[in-house]
């Protein structure tokens, strides 16, 4: 299989030359310099490489960047728009829902994929779609708040 | 392992070199920072000693200074501190610490923190000392710049420096009306102030600041270690022993040779490769056929047994606490119990795994790591390189946590050997399954209570032995006029060290859950039990905080129980009322209210993320996680067979917090942690009469 020339990120095409059984979490970060998604574990269970593929939250550890063709990827760096942060970047903020912060920018992918679906999820609704993503600080309770602020105040 | 006076002894990770000599060059500053003003915090003469005796006594005092501040000549405030960001919060803390006594505003404040280049040194972040160490030295820097900068302005304006104070982030004179900003005091100057112990400072105004670089942190913007990119950077990864204490016996690495890109370092018992990408780097690796040796070495399963077996009598202060007789307590008791009660070994298991860039210029080795012990992170390169640590230069991005997992630098130095074999700037970052099993662990621990108590409630006895898992809180806290208080080292098998609140987690739970028996034999109400035999004030003070806005006393539903516990470490209180549910052995804990002090708070909101954090990460220790292992292998490595809490682990949770601004502001990031486990435990029993001792609870055990 032909090395992968270009892959489709944040509305824009990247030029890349990747072996295709790399992970597209390794490629966008060591190739791409796009490393808010983040390793943490390898087999998915954690959440922190979390990105969108075509609006559908994707464990990016687990993808193969042969795999991707050119399904439109949405990574952390895309979400804020004309130095303006997405409603979710603003609600982590302004509950305070992070300590060191490492699972962060997968908890707000996932968050948005969450909202986009579901603009006004229920307590269990945010649960059942978070409970992939590990915050080993355990600031649960914050980011659930946070989820439910840029509910309210009608984040996409 | 060798014990180090003046440290817990838990602490088995530190048993390293130690510090060395950092001098004051007031020229240096000013080459290194710009004209301006700076403050010095010199360490007071007790602190010195303190810190040289852990070196044995042969080393000359590490250091004689804490921390430096400049104010550039455009006004720019600049704070030095060798501290470690792992999401406790502490450049947020510190800076509020500055901001306050400076009267500037938070955000004029930038934070050098662990550059062993830049900052002074510093013996690690851990022990919940950064607060009550830090935060008071940069108090008392601040304070001084304030005044350093009124000096100026009373000499600028020719007026009496009475009428001039600063606020918003400027100069102001009160009789004229006049004010001067920062940047026009310091202008051309190059003034040094060396302060003391004696700098007046206030008490914490108590505001909840909201965290510094959050928006680097949502963004994706800001760079941890294992996010470091250099130009011609390579990627390593280190051959690993087939089984925990394995010898290498011999390795084929020709295959790993050939490949393209590939180059293999091997040196002694260490092999690893360097390649373009992780993928290649983690083939090549597979390529290596390697042989190892390895011991028979015992199994989880034996775990307990094998503690008790290799225990060793207690040495020291610190070793054992008597008080009275317990022979004529337990003789004068109506009431006898004596019970043994285990803990696991856990795994911190920072998300952010461990994770090094490291980039050599001739002899000169600069590395990104995160660790919680920058400069013992750079003696211990020098000391593998043969260099100077002069010419090692460790810095630590604000990190993806640590709760004292990462007090040591083995990626630091696989990498720092790569990229000497590599020539070029290597970054290695551990696997999940590396960290769990190459990393250290929580000591498991077994602790033995034997206790009397009269009839009315009131104890006669107390006697309680620790096995391995450490001292820390293991003395009663309850007023017990016998006491025996002892810890054992013995021989772990597996590596282990400081875990956050150390040993405070498994004493607490232990004393906890005895007092909750006790109680129930003695037909008391739990709370009341403890009260009776209570005289500490500051524990009192959260047990009854907690009991209230719980709603203690109440009845609970069929299979639902009520559990409470309280502690204290490190200087602060805490005390945590659970409910749970148990339906066919499956625990539910539906909410858990923790209350909290720790003297003078600081900053409300990020002091309640700190208690909330730390109380559902106890649920972890407390109902799953636990390390298996066998024949010198992990068996539950890797998130998917080891469960940490969840958000569907999270309970309904409340945070009480007791400020007292009469009192010193002690550290939170760790103490809130230790009562959660005894509140679960105790609410299990109370919901079905079963009682459980060991940690992680599991209520269908038999």
């Amino acid at each position: 299989m032909a090395n992968v020339s270009s892959l489709n990120i944040n509305g824009k095409a990247f030029p890349a030359d990747a072996d295709p059984e790399r992970t597209l979490l390794s490629v966008l970060r060591d190739d791409l310099q796009l490393t808010g998604a983040k390793y943490g574990c390898g087999e998915g269970e954690c959440g922190a490489c979390t990105v969108l593929l075509d609006g559908v939250p994707v464990r990016s550890c687990r993808r193969t960047v042969g795999s991707i063709g050119q399904k439109k990827i949405e990574t952390i760096e895309g979400l804020e728009q004309n130095g303006k942060l997405h409603p979710v970047q603003k609600a982590f903020i302004d509950a305070d829902a992070m300590q060191c912060a490492y699972c962060t920018c997968g908890m707000i992918m996932s968050a948005v994929a969450l909202l986009r679906k579901t603009p006004k999820p229920s307590r269990d609704e945010i649960i059942r779609a978070m409970d992939g993503n590990i915050c080993r600080c355990c600031a649960y309770p914050r980011i659930m708040k946070a989820i439910e602020l840029a509910a309210k105040g009608g984040a996409q | 392992m060798k014990f180090q006076p003046g440290m817990e002894p838990e602490r088995y990770e530190l048993d390293g070199p130690l510090p060395y000599r950092f001098s004051f060059r007031r020229r240096s500053f000013f080459k290194t920072v710009g004209a301006g003003i700076v403050v010095v915090a010199l360490l007071d003469k007790a602190l010195a000693q303190e810190s040289g005796r852990r070196g044995g006594g042969r080393r000359p005092a590490p250091q004689d200074i804490g921390a430096w501040l400049h104010i550039g000549e455009d006004g720019q405030i600049t704070v030095y501190t060798g501290k470690v960001e792992v999401g406790q919060n502490v450049r947020t803390s510190l800076t509020q610490a500055v901001a306050e006594e400076l009267h500037a505003p938070a955000g004029s404040i930038r934070l050098v923190i662990a550059d062993t280049q830049l900052t002074p040194y510093d013996a690690g972040t851990f022990g919940s000392r950064s607060t009550p160490d830090m935060a008071r030295t940069l108090r008392r820097v601040g304070a001084a710049a304030r005044e350093a900068l009124i000096d100026l302005a009373a000499e600028n304006w020719k007026v009496d420096r009475a009428s001039i104070k600063v606020a918003d982030g400027k100069v102001v004179d009160e009789k004229s009306g006049q004010s001067i900003e920062f940047a026009q005091l310091t202008k051309g100057q190059k003034l040094a102030k060396a302060i003391g112990e004696n700098t007046a400072t206030s008490v914490p105004v108590g505001n909840s600041l909201p965290k510094v670089d959050a928006d680097k942190l949502v963004t994706g913007r800001h760079r941890y270690a294992s996010d470091i990119l250099l130009p011609d950077m390579l990627y390593g990864k280190v051959l690993r022993p087939a089984t925990l204490k394995g010898e290498l016996v011999s390795a084929e690495t020709k295959e790993a040779e050939a490949m393209e890109g590939i180059k293999v370092a091997r040196d002694g018992n260490f092999v690893g490769v360097v390649a373009p990408n992780d993928l290649l780097a983690t083939r090549a690796v597979k390529a290596i056929k390697a042989e190892w040796k390895s011991s028979p070495q015992i199994s989880h399963k034996e775990l307990y047994a094998h503690l008790k077996k290799n225990a060793r009598q207690p040495q020291g202060e610190r070793g054992g606490q008597h008080t009275g007789s317990v022979k004529d307590g337990l003789q004068a008791a109506d009431l006898r119990n004596s019970q043994t009660y285990t803990v696991a070994y856990i795994a911190h298991a920072p998300l952010e795994p461990r994770a090094a860039v490291a980039q050599w210029e001739g002899d000169k080795l600069t590395v990104w790591t995160g660790t919680q012990r920058p400069f013992g992170v750079r003696a211990d390169l020098a000391s593998a390189f043969h260099i100077p640590e002069s010419d090692v230069r460790v810095i630590v991005p604000d990190t993806g946590s640590g709760y004292g997992g990462k007090h040591s630098g083995e990626a630091a130095i696989e990498a720092a050997r790569l990229a000497r074999a590599a020539g070029k700037p290597v970054k290695l970052v551990w696997t999940r399954e590396e960290e769990f099993t190459w990393a250290y662990f929580r000591p498991a621990g077994v602790i033995e209570i034997s206790s009397g108590a009269k009839k009315d409630g009131l104890l006669t006895a107390w006697e309680c032995h620790n096995y391995n898992s450490g001292g820390s809180s293991l003395r009663t806290l309850y007023s017990v006029p016998n006491q025996i208080s002892e810890f054992h080292s013995t021989d772990s098998p597996l590596r282990q060290g400081s875990y956050r609140a150390l040993a405070a987690t498994a004493n607490t739970f232990a004393r906890e859950t005895h007092m909750d028996e006790l109680a129930n034999s003695l037909k008391l109400d739990p709370l009341e039990f403890r009260l009776k035999n209570l005289n500490d004030v500051r524990l009192r003070a959260v047990l009854e905080a907690a009991a209230k806005a719980f709603g203690w006393g109440k009845k609970a539903k069929p299979n639902h129980g009520f559990g409470i516990a309280g502690g204290s470490e490190k200087g602060s209180y805490v005390a945590t009322c659970t409910e749970v549910a148990v339906e066919s052995g499956k625990v539910k804990i539906l909410r858990a209210v923790t209350a909290f002090e720790c003297g003078a708070i600081v900053n409300p909101d990020h002091l309640k993320n700190q208690v909330e954090g730390a109380t559902i990460m106890g649920i972890g220790g407390a109902l799953f996680e636990a390390i298996e292992f066998e024949n010198g292998q992990i068996k539950n490595g890797r998130f998917s067979d080891y469960r940490v809490p969840r958000f569907s682990d999270a309970p309904q949770i409340e945070s009480v917090l007791l400020n007292r601004k009469d009192l010193p502001s002690a550290g939170a990031g760790e103490t809130p942690i230790i009562g959660i486990a005894p509140a679960i435990g105790n609410a299990i029993f109370a919901a079905t009469g079963k009682r459980l001792r060991s940690l992680p609870l599991r209520a269908t055990a038999s």
